[in-house]
This record gives structure tokens, C-alpha cells and sequence, in this order.
């Protein structure tokens, strides 16, 4: 009998205190035959830190939300293999449903395998599939490859979902003999965090994706472009990028073939534009990254001006499952126009946040009712964010379209990267559409004068109209200003941008009317337009809220009820926090 | 006025190891700007000049590199850096009013250093630690779940052990 405890560490779970989890229990399993190691992330994020007891190869338990002192009750209970001391923290039936909902290929070693052991890799089936690329019975011709992932159906996942297969052909077909293949991790849509979890807890996976499409089309260099704030990922991949090469997965004459490929890693320096994939190019050049006109498109002119092909990590990581069990088997996933599986990374106002891995075709329902649990705090759910400052927001009348390219497209959303952020009663629709506006007027890269004023109007015209000063015309004026800077900008950015608005202004049109004519915030978000009242029929007259007002707005005598003169007031909400009766009334 | 980079007295001797690595390598600027970073943390104005020379750059040409990406800084930061993540969860969850209650409390707005040279604020887009919004990370530690009495209270505390009460 041979246990193993396991901390998750990814970066989730080390914020939450796994490293300290870990650094207690190493002294309390020392010499006790139990070994400890790590794993990167299950995805369960709100359960966080995690810690797992396998026996043998089997889940005995799984521990959530553990923390330093629990730590010798779990050492107990392993040594004496009886789990019932530590059963107040076993995963709840209702928590695990989260996990047994998904159905997962790009995540299927995370949480489970060693992120720094390439043992640990293999074991799971790791570089079994460019094995049988270069060696098993002849092995695969790169066209046999390409014509496999063709079969699978599978489409880029970075955001545009264009198929794969025919980016790796038309690299492939392209002339010359240098040719690079790019990894695009430089996940930038604020609210997404799949690639960095596949690369913290999985990054052999991403490897040996890499090395067939690296083989398919002909290349002799592959290049993983990280964004450089994920610091655990680039020591992580670095780690299994060395361990490849010593294993001879990487370098001249893999697997003792004709295959050469060499392996680089290139952290990024901050700029949302460089997710574009020729604006990823330059900055590879060490220049600016701002997008080139396409045509020539990378497949043909790419990285030094020579034959390239740019997918996303999670693409890449679906790769050696799609050759291991076929393309028809990643093909019976899914709807008949989106193949396969997708992964979300669900957050905002939902009980439990995650990652989520679900086959296409799934309805919106499904993933945030019943994998994520609904709405936290009893509050009523508003709207859903698909594809972050490029994508749009679903609201509940639309929660049965079902998860694929064209059905979400349709909405006005996109499928996007995987950020699904959810949001409640209290989200004010038209703030979040000028925090996207917001963010993405910083990272418009400048070269189009659509993109970079048009989206600096736009930031102004939002702006007014949370402030409270919105005029007539503003909201035909921003539909305007989004059909300009659509058909006007270069890149993806600039031709996204305007989406979260446009979503916005057709779901929730009604609440851009309120702050523009009502100069009233429905969801009573918007600071500048709260009225704060106070309810005589609750008001003691106790004085507290008076005393407390820092512009001197509430007047009233001992003992009868108080007023606010809102001509005065400054909506700093201390009479509210400071009222003891609930008489204070923001509307 | 007189130009600031000739004020500047930046051991420039420090850079010559990335410099020899990587000064005759195309494409290298992004690495080399990264690495002197590292070694400076920050990017003095003499370091940018030699930079460009060395690589047969021009400062302009390197400078419009540095400040397109957000990594990198121009001014000497503080000892603590504050990142306070703004990515969309923790926007929902309520990053601005802390943000609101970090600028007024050290009395800096996002991107300075705050007088005491303590603390620096720098407002990010995403830590990627969303189910623990909102998030801040201080150097290397991270703090989730935050209100704004809470954000004060851990920067009261850092402020505490450095006797700097101010």
C-alpha cells in the first residue's frame, strides 16, 4: 500500500496559502513512507487551497479549503489510513459536481499529474502521440496529420476560431525552409486564466502539441510568447522545456527520426494588441507591437517575414488527444458547426468560480446554473460577459443559447478566449460597458485613427452618461461611433471593441435611457447618481448620521426624523454605514 | 531646460553582461529592456541611450518600445509594489472603491510612488486570481477577498514594521 498526498499549487491556490499547507506538512510526513508532491490546478477555484490522498493511483479523498493547522489531522489520517479524522473537509456531493459535470480533453491532466515531473507527464499518456507520429508502424506523413485534425473539427481558441487545420496547411504549402510555429499565451482578456493554468499544471501537454504542429507544418522552431505577469508559468514551462530536451522530445533528431525542432520561450511585456497575431510577430522582433495589414497573413509572411503559424495554448493542447484517439472522436463532440470541448474560466458574481471544460452545445444555463451553482448571495442573475472586452453580455432571456461559434455569435457575443464573467442586479450595465471601453481605448495600439480616437469618443460620451450629464443622442451617437471604428480598424481589437456596447445598448437599452433622462441608475452602481434619503418612518433622530456627515447635508433635532439636502450631500455613504436602524435609503 | 538622461549617473557596467549576450542578436530589444529592468528596476534615461547605441538603435526608437509596453517603468519604485488588479472579476467584485481608498491613503495616484518612498501603485488589468477577487499583490504575496478597511490594514501593517508611521 503506497499513499501520496498532493497540494494544488497553481497560482490560484498559492494565493489562497498552499505553499504554507505544503511547507507543513512536509515535517509531519518526513520518513513516514506517504509522499508528498505537488499538482498544478484542478479548476475548483473557490475551494482553494485543495490537498488530494491518493492511494496507489486512486482518489481516496479530496480536501478543500485547507489550511496550515488542519495539516496534522491530514498527516494522522494518511499514516493510519483511517480518513475519518479529516471528513469535516472532503468535497461536498454538491461541490464535486462542479468537476463531474465537465467533460475534459485541453484540462485532462490538470490538477491530476506533477507539473514539474516529466515522469509524472508520461505516465498520463504524455508524448504517446508524437510517438506515434514518428515511429508506431511507419508512423504519420505531416499531411496525415493535418488531414487528422481536419477530421476533428478543431478551431482556433484563442477567440476567432478559425480551423486549425487550415492554418497548419497553408504554412505548410507556403515556400522555404525556415518556418517558425508560435504559441499565443499572452492571455490578456481580463477575466480569462485557462492558458496559464494549462501551462502551470500541464505544460508537457502544451510541448508535445506544439512538436505536431511544429512537424505538420514543417518547422524547425517553436516559440511560446507568455505574458510576462504569469511569473509560475515561464518557470514552470522552462522546467518541462529542459526536461523534453534531456528526454530527447526536443532538439536535433527527435525520437532518433529526421525531426528537429528547438524550443524558445519569449516573455511579453504587457500590451493587450500583441493577442493579435501579427501584432504578436512584432513584438517577437523586439518591436512595437502594433497588427500589420493582412494580406500576406502569417501562414505565408509571418515571424521574420517567413512561413508561421500562431494558435493559443488551449488549442495546442488538444492536440495529442486528438491524434491518440482520432479526429471522429473530437468530432462526435459538440454541435454540428463548433467541435469539440471549450474552456471557460467562470468568475464575476457566481458561486463557484473556476475553470470549466464543457462540449460545445451546452446551453449557458447548464454552465452557470448547474456546474457553477447559480448567483451568490440569493441576488438575481443580470447578464453574462462572453469573450471580455472584445465580446459582448448575454442577458437571462437569451441563458438557453447554446454554447457554439455561430449561436453565440448571434447574440452579439463571442465565443472568445473563455471568459465568461457573471454578473448580478447590482452590475450596472452601461459602467461595465465603459470599464470595456475603458480598457480597451489604453490598449488600442494607436495605429489606426479609427481605433485610437474613435474608442477615446466613445470613453467620453460613457463617461458623461455615468456622470450623470448624458444628453439626447448620446446612445445613437455611440452606435455611430461602434459602425466607424468596426469597419475602420485593422485588427481584431479595434473591430471587437465596439461589441460590449453594442450588447449592451440592445439588452439593456432601457438603463442607458434612465441615466440619460432620468439621470437615475437603476442598479444603483453609479456613484454620481445615487439620492440618498432618509425614511422617517425608520429615523430615530439619533443624530449619528449628522455628527458623521462631512458636508454638513443632514439636518434634524434630537429625537425627530432627519432630512438630507441632496444639493449638499456628496454621496459619500458614511450616514449610511453609520446608521444603526436601516434608515438611510440609496436610490 | 536642461535634458534629464545627462544628470544620470547609472552604473552602466551592470548591463554588460546582457549586452554581450544579446546586443548583436536581432530582435533582442524587448529581452534586453526586461533584463536591465531587472537589474535597475527601472529604466533610467542613460540606460535607455545606452542601449540604443550599443544596439545601433536610436533613444527614440528604443523609448517608443519601452513605453508601448506596461512593464516597464521610467522612475525608481518604491520598496513595496502595490499590483491592484482591476481585471473584469475583480471590477465586478469592487477593485475601484479600493483603489479610491490606496490613492487616498498614500496620497498617489496609480503609477506614482508614494513621498515616504515606500510604496508604489501600479492599477493591472488581470492577476488571473479572479475567484479570489478583489485581488492585490504586494512584491511577492497576495491578497485576496479584499474590502477597503482590509487593503488599509495590511498596508498600515507594512508600514508599522518599516517605522515609517506617517
Amino acid at each position: 500500500m503506497s499513499w501520496r498526498v498532493a497540494v494544488g499549487e497553481g497560482s490560484c491556490g498559492i494565493a489562497a496559502g498552499a505553499a504554507k499547507v505544503y511547507d507543513a506538512l512536509v515535517p509531519l510526513l518526513k520518513d513516514s513512507g506517504i509522499t508528498l508532491g505537488v499538482t498544478g490546478c484542478i479548476g475548483m477555484c473557490w475551494l482553494e487551497p485543495i490537498v488530494d490522498i491518493y492511494e496507489e493511483d486512486t482518489l481516496k479523498a479530496r480536501l478543500v479549503q485547507v489550511q496550515p493547522e488542519h495539516t496534522s489531522a491530514i498527516a494522522e489520517a494518511c499514516k493510519s489510513g483511517d480518513l475519518s479524522g479529516v471528513s469535516d473537509l472532503c468535497i461536498t456531493d454538491e461541490d464535486n459536481a462542479f468537476l463531474t459535470q465537465q467533460t475534459r480533453i485541453a484540462l485532462r491532466n490538470c490538477g491530476i499529474i506533477d507539473p514539474n515531473s516529466l515522469d509524472s507527464a508520461l505516465q498520463a499518456g504524455g508524448y504517446s502521440a508524437i510517438r506515434k507520429i514518428l515511429q508506431e508502424d511507419g508512423g504519420m506523413t505531416p499531411e496525415a496529420v493535418i488531414d487528422c485534425i481536419k477530421t476533428s473539427g478543431l478551431a482556433g481558441r484563442g477567440g476567432a476560431g478559425f480551423p486549425t487545420w487550415f492554418k497548419w496547411n497553408a504554412a505548410r504549402q507556403s515556400a522555404g525552409e525556415e518556418k517558425y510555429l508560435i504559441c499565443n499565451a499572452d492571455e490578456g482578456d481580463p477575466g480569462a486564466f485557462m492558458d496559464r493554468a494549462v501551462i502551470e499544471s500541464d505544460p508537457h501537454t502544451l510541448i508535445e502539441g506544439m512538436l505536431i504542429g511544429a512537424y505538420a507544418i514543417g518547422a524547425k522552431e517553436a516559440i511560446v510568447y507568455v505574458r510576462a505577469e504569469y511569473p509560475l508559468a515561464i518557470k514552470r514551462l522552462s522546467t518541462a522545456i529542459e526536461q523534453a530536451r534531456t528526454a530527447g522530445f526536443i532538439g536535433e533528431n527527435i525520437l532518433g527520426t529526421d525531426f528537429s525542432c528547438e524550443f524558445r520561450i519569449k516573455a511579453g511585456a504587457g500590451a493587450f494588441v500583441c493577442g493579435e497575431e501579427t501584432a504578436l510577430i512584432e513584438s517577437l522582433q523586439g518591436q512595437r507591437g502594433m497588427p500589420r495589414l493582412k494580406p500576406p497573413f502569417p501562414a505565408a509572411a509571418g515571424y521574420w517575414y517567413k512561413p508561421s503559424n500562431i494558435n493559443n495554448v488551449e488549442t495546442y493542447a488538444n492536440v495529442a488527444w486528438i491524434i491518440n484517439n482520432g479526429g471522429e472522436a473530437f468530432a462526435a463532440l459538440g454541435t454540428p458547426d463548433s467541435k469539440g470541448t471549450k474552456v471557460f474560466a467562470l468568475t464575476g458574481k457566481i458561486r463557484r468560480g473556476g475553470l470549466v471544460e464543457i462540449p460545445m452545445g451546452m446551453t449557458l444555463r447548464q454552465v452557470i446554473y448547474d456546474i457553477g451553482g447559480g448567483i451568490r448571495d440569493g441576488k438575481a442573475f443580470k447578464a453574462v460577459q462572453m469573450g471580455g472586452p472584445s465580446g459582448g453580455c448575454i442577458p437571462a432571456s437569451l441563458l438557453d443559447t447554446v454554447i457554439d461559434y455561430k449561436k453565440l455569435g448571434a447574440t452579439g457575443a463571442i465565443m472568445g478566449s473563455g471568459g465568461m464573467v457573471v454578473m448580478d442586479e447590482t452590475t450596472c450595465m452601461v459602467s461595465m460597458a465603459k470599464f470595456f471601453l475603458d480598457f480597451t481605448a489604453k490598449e488600442s495600439c494607436g495605429k489606426c485613427v479609427h481605433c485610437r480616437i474613435g474608442t477615446k469618443r466613445m470613453q467620453e460620451i460613457l463617461g458623461r452618461i455615468v456622470d450623470g450629464k448624458g444628453k439626447d443622442g448620446d446612445i445613437e451617437l455611440l452606435e455611430e461611433l461602434c459602425g466607424a471604428i468596426k469597419d475602420g480598424a485593422l485588427c481584431g481589437l479595434g473591430q471587437t471593441a465596439p461589441n460590449p456596447v453594442l450588447t449592451a445598448i440592445r439588452y439593456f437599452r432601457d438603463e442607458f435611457e434612465a441615466h440619460i433622462q432620468e439621470k437615475h441608475c437603476p442598479s444603483g452602481a453609479c456613484a454620481a447618481l445615487l439620492k440618498y434619503s432618509i425614511d422617517v418612518e425608520k429615523c430615530k433622530g439619533c443624530t449619528l448620521c449628522a455628527k458623521k456627515c462631512p458636508v454638513g447635508a443632514i439636518s434634524g433635532t434630537l429625537k425627530s426624523a432627519h432630512s438630507i439636502d441632496t444639493e449638499k450631500c456628496i454621496k459619500c455613504g458614511q450616514c449610511k454605514a453609520n446608521c444603526k436602524f436601516g434608515a438611510v435609503q440609496v436610490g | 531646460m536642461e535634458c534629464s538622461c545627462k544628470q544620470q549617473h547609472s552604473d552602466l557596467s551592470k548591463l554588460e553582461p546582457v549586452l554581450a549576450q544579446y546586443a548583436a542578436v536581432k530582435g533582442s530589444l524587448i529581452t534586453i529592456l526586461q533584463q536591465a529592468q531587472e537589474i535597475y528596476g527601472y529604466l533610467p534615461m542613460d540606460v535607455i541611450y545606452h542601449v540604443a547605441e550599443r544596439t545601433g538603435s536610436t533613444p527614440a526608437k528604443v523609448l517608443g518600445v519601452a513605453t508601448f509596453y506596461t512593464q516597464f517603468r521610467f522612475q525608481p519604485m518604491g520598496k513595496y509594489l502595490i499590483l491592484l488588479c482591476d481585471g473584469t472579476a475583480c471590477h465586478v467584485n469592487g477593485s475601484e472603491r479600493i483603489a479610491a481608498a490606496i490613492s487616498e491613503y498614500l496620497g498617489i495616484q496609480n503609477g506614482e510612488t508614494s513621498a515616504d518612498g515606500l510604496f508604489s501603485l501600479s492599477i493591472v488589468a488581470c492577476l488571473g486570481c479572479c475567484s479570489l477577487s478583489p485581488v492585490m499583490m504586494i512584491n511577492e504575496d497576495t491578497y485576496g477577498s479584499l474590502t477597503p478597511e482590509k487593503a488599509l490594514a495590511i498596508l498600515k501593517e507594512i508600514r508599522e514594521k518599516e517605522g515609517t508611521n506617517a
